[in-house]
């Protein structure tokens, strides 16, 4: 039972599904299992947004260097997003400025938006899951 | 209404789990249809037919072996992760069974609501 063979199931249903990344790429596990089911999501052909806030700005953080803490550097998946059809890439402006961060800091391309605007953007969606 | 319920941790550490089933269960006393929870990042440990909690404790395995064969819930444990965790078929409780992340997906996809349960 491949994801290949489900992705069968539920064909032409297009729902917007939005993933909420709240937490730092490393120190728990969310971040990686996280962009597994967004990977997936893409390949049922569904419309991805993912969404970077609090914490979750660091996953995008350019520099990212996990040869200290001895664990798998998954940051360049982030930048091969684009291949799966992924380039609804939000992140939240008053996370950034907490941060003290700018989009400059960050190793893809992203659209900075407001609480206001990211709340509106949320409201559209069919499906929010949060990491 | 459909209610499709991820959960993402494990049991006894954190109350997700415990919230999950209490939601699933009340849903369907309601006359809500809950056909399938998807067990997720640790999550996947309350899938194991292993833990032996004490007696005056509830048994968070058990109770979900218990709504499943009550209620037709299919239980579905993320495969990748439970690979990480050392779960595997041979230790897996009645009514739990392994897949992959296509399941979670059709979920959102198919089911009026999917929610989520976590930290």
């Amino acid at each position: 039972m491949s994801d290949m063979d489900e992705m069968e199931d539920g064909s032409g249903i297009v729902k917007k599904f939005m993933f909420l990344n709240r937490k730092a790429p490393h120190g728990t596990v969310y971040a990686l299992e996280g962009l597994e089911v967004v990977l997936i999501t893409a390949a049922f052909d569904q419309d991805v947004s993912m969404v970077f806030t609090d914490d979750g700005i660091y996953q995008l953080m350019k520099g990212i260097d996990t040869k200290g803490i001895e664990v798998k550097d998954f940051s360049r998946t982030y930048r091969a997003l684009e291949g799966y059809d992924i380039e609804k890439l939000y992140v939240d402006q008053a996370s950034l400025d907490a941060r003290g961060l700018t989009e400059d800091d960050l190793i893809v391309d992203v659209t900075v938006l407001s609480v206001d605007e990211m709340a509106n953007l949320m409201a559209e969606q069919d499906v929010v899951i949060s990491f | 209404m459909e209610f499709g319920i991820l959960v993402n941790e494990g049991p006894y550490t954190h109350q997700a789990s415990d919230t999950a089933y209490l939601f699933a269960r009340t849903a369907i006393e309601k006359g809500h249809k809950v056909p399938r929870v998807f067990f997720y990042h640790d999550g996947v440990n309350n899938s194991t037919r292993l833990a032996t909690p004490p007696q005056d404790d509830r048994n968070v395995s058990s109770r979900w072996s218990k709504l499943a064969e009550e209620h037709a819930v299919d239980l579905v444990v993320c495969v990748a992760a439970a690979q990480r965790r050392g779960i595997n078929d041979d230790v897996l409780a009645p009514g739990f069974r392994i897949s992959g992340l296509g399941q979670l997906v059709e979920m959102g996809i198919q089911y009026d609501r999917l929610v989520t349960f976590g930290d």
